[in-house]
């Protein structure tokens, strides 16, 4: 049984991560902008008893080491040898992609050329004469339909079939070598040499459509009729605030939300108490009874429970990604986002900050310029990530009840708006560069493969789950110990707890917002190691109630919380402060990290920590006393 | 004056003239606006600015301080 190594290579955009999930099964992101997918990801297949190792390369459109997904393909191909290269082209897009391949076979690496999409470019009026295409580069060309499962699976014969060494570029490419080689040897200056190599591809390009690829003339595209209105003028950004509110009523009211109800009721009066009543059948020692009900239970439940939650926001998310819709968002924003001093593509990191922050950060590498980057970068905490959606929401159904998603929605702009004046702040005083610029190609509209969506939403919602189980089930532990124990030992009062002391002091800061008590101030203390900690820590300290756990007519985290102290802890007003403060303080410790990382200083670490904790103190404190100046309690 | 992409009008069609020198050309160029070069003029952002353009069968976005610097003439 011998081995084969299989590269995929392409332009962004053309299906090549969908057709990588059909090979393998693998779990990887795919989106419809371009350079979503920085890491390498391999799959290894079993065929025809032959070990089929498969690796996705970044979309480029090029080689030329600009960026950091070019400078990965350029580097791979430096140092790796593959059997098989799979050139995957956009069909539909034909002219642009080749020019990947001609640089490709430039450098000598012969590839099989996929054509991906070919139903896509029959409706765009596009005939390619494959046999034509083979003899002008005189390498293998095969097609695929991107979602069809059958078709990428024949890839898999042409893999075990196909010899590279068979194949020699065409004469006419080989004229097209000789004459890059002559403009290398002219002597003219570097940059002049690479522009004219530049437009020698595209005349073999050129030569190539000529003879291979009809194109007649198309009709207005559905892509066209949609830009019209998504991608034009002032009508477009009034949808997308419409389609971006429909989100998060589908995800807070009509689907994740109910779905999180059902499950934090099912923990809190099924789990717990059978879970009580069978340690006492056992005769668990009452300190390990009281950890795992009031402790890991509580704490790890009320974050589980989110779950369906995360997961219905991803999947929402995913979807309009492989629809080609948030190209569009960045597209629609570029204006909004140049007056602060970003770009239209800061968008892309940015709305992986809803998910995370800390992919987020990371992503701000893929950035133009050192200003964009860094303002990208201290701006992500501000967005609100999965981990503060619990928070938003738990609030919102106990203090705001009628106003679920009106709520849940003002409080993702109050995190978007502080980025934004952040932003302008930042540029204006830190960060003087010049402006950068914005190159986005918008691709077509298309209907996300189902497979990909959903590998797309376990990926992203995975590390919620995972951090549920280590990070949130250790600090559950913690929280627990300190609110159970004092420098007397175990206590029942839990306001004489470590906890308390640890949450007075800290609450002595909120008094100006209404928040003072412990419980919030300990709440706030735990979220800075992780944001889903302060639910579990507010789970922990009102939810560990005798009588809360009894609450037999309460179907819902809020409504079990509903009947402890925390219905009266909150006005309505400082609870709006509160949500307002955990929305925009300090990045989670894992955040903080990563910023320590990409910034390379630990100077830019505390910044970030230190001017996060005063916005958001600032800010909370402007929605209390104006919201008293206005008499709201 | 010569006509630039800035100047365009979207449901015009031009033809590329000249890529100025900007510390963009060479990626312009990658992605195929080349001397010769068709190009439609697609939709604009609010405020018609940045603007989507029609190159080579597939659609592209660029703000017009960069469409300056690119010299047309009307087809």
């Amino acid at each position: 049984m011998s081995a084969i190594s299989v590269a995929l290579t392409g332009n962004p955009n053309t299906g090549k991560s969908t057709i990588f999930n059909e090979l393998t099964g693998a779990r990887q992101k795919i989106g419809n902008w371009p350079g979503v997918t920085v890491d390498k990801k391999v799959g290894v297949i079993e065929y025809k008893d032959r070990k089929i190792s498969v690796v996705d390369l970044p979309g480029t459109y090029s080689i030329n080491a600009r960026s950091q997904e070019e400078k990965i393909v350029s580097d791979y191909f430096n140092e790796n040898k593959p059997d098989i290269v799979v050139n995957i082209i956009d069909a539909s897009n034909i002219a642009r992609n080749l020019f990947l391949t001609v640089q490709l076979m430039e450098q000598n690496i012969p590839l099989i050329i996929n054509l991906n999409m070919m139903d896509e470019a029959k409706r765009h009026g596009i005939k390619i004469d494959e046999q034509k295409l083979e003899k002008m580069f005189g390498m293998p060309v095969t097609n695929t339909v991107g979602r069809s499962n059958k078709s990428v699976r024949t890839l898999l014969d042409v893999f075990t079939n196909t010899r590279m060494a068979n194949y020699q570029p065409s004469e006419i490419f080989k004229q097209h070598i000789e004459r890059i080689n002559a403009i290398k040897a002219s002597g003219e200056p570097q940059e002049k040499i690479d522009e004219e190599i530049i437009t020698a591809r595209y005349d073999f390009i050129d030569k190539v459509m000529a003879e291979a690829v009809t194109v007649s003339a198309a009709d207005t595209t559905l892509t066209d009729k949609l830009d019209s209105y998504l991608a034009n003028g002032v009508t477009a950004l009034i949808i997308m605030v419409a389609m971006f509110y429909l989100l998060f009523q589908i995800a807070f009211e009509w689907i994740g939300q109910p779905l999180a109800d059902e499950l934090g009721g099912w923990f809190e009066e099924t789990l717990a108490p059978a879970a009580t009543e069978a340690m006492a059948e056992a005769g668990v020692a009452d300190w390990m009874q009281s950890l795992v009900s009031d402790g890991i239970i509580v704490g790890v439940g009320s974050v589980l429970s989110f779950v369906p939650l995360i997961f219905t926001l991803f999947l929402c998310l995913s979807f309009l990604d492989g629809t080609g819709y948030m190209a569009r968002v960045a597209f629609v924003l570029d204006p909004i986002m140049r007056r602060v001093g970003l770009t239209g593509k800061s968008i892309m990191p940015l709305i992986m900050g809803y998910g995370c922050g800390v992919p987020a950060i990371m992503g701000a590498r893929a950035l133009d310029t050192h200003k964009d980057r860094m303002i990208s970068i201290l701006i992500t905490p501000f967005l609100t990530c999965s981990a503060k959606v619990p928070i938003i929401a738990l609030f919102a159904a106990m203090f705001f009840p009628d106003n679920v998603a009106n709520v849940v929605f003002a409080m993702y702009i109050v995190g978007l708006a502080t980025a934004i004046i952040m932003a302008k702040v930042l540029g204006h005083t830190v960060f003087q560069e010049k402006q950068s610029t914005f190159l986005l190609e918008l691709p077509p509209y298309r209907m996300p493969d189902i497979k990909t969506v959903l590998l797309e939403t376990w990926d992203k919602g995975k590390g919620y789950l995972i951090k549920a189980g280590t990070i949130i089930f250790a600090m559950s532990v913690a929280i627990w110990f300190l609110s159970s124990f004092n420098s007397d030992g175990m206590t029942d009062e839990m306001d004489k707890s470590y906890l308390a002391s640890i949450g007075s002091a800290t609450s002595v800061l909120f008094a100006p917002q209404g928040f003072d008590t412990w419980e919030a101030g300990a709440a706030v203390v735990t979220g800075i190691m992780a944001k889903e900690a302060v639910v579990s820590t507010i789970g922990i300290l009102y939810g560990a109630d005798e009588d809360a756990v009894d609450v037999d007519d309460a179907d819902s985290t809020a409504e079990v919380l509903n009947a402890t102290g925390m219905a009266t802890a909150f006005t309505p007003l400082a609870a709006l402060a509160f949500m307002v403060f955990t929305q925009l303080y300090s990045p989670c410790v894992t955040a903080l990290g990563t910023i320590k990382k990409e910034a390379q200083s630990w100077k830019w670490m505390g910044f970030a920590f230190v001017y996060t904790c005063a916005v958001a103190w600032i800010a909370s404190l402007l929605v209390y006393q104006i919201g008293r100046l206005l008499g709201f309690e | 004056m010569k006509l630039t992409l800035k100047d365009t009008t979207a449901g015009m069609t031009v033809r590329i003239d000249e890529v100025g020198e900007s510390a963009l050309k060479q990626r312009l160029m990658t992605m195929g606006l080349i001397p010769g070069t068709r190009v439609e003029i697609l939709n604009s952002a609010p405020m018609g600015d940045p603007i989507a353009i029609r190159i080579r069968s597939y659609n592209l976005a660029l703000r017009k301080d960069d469409a300056a610097n690119i010299k047309v003439s009307q087809v």
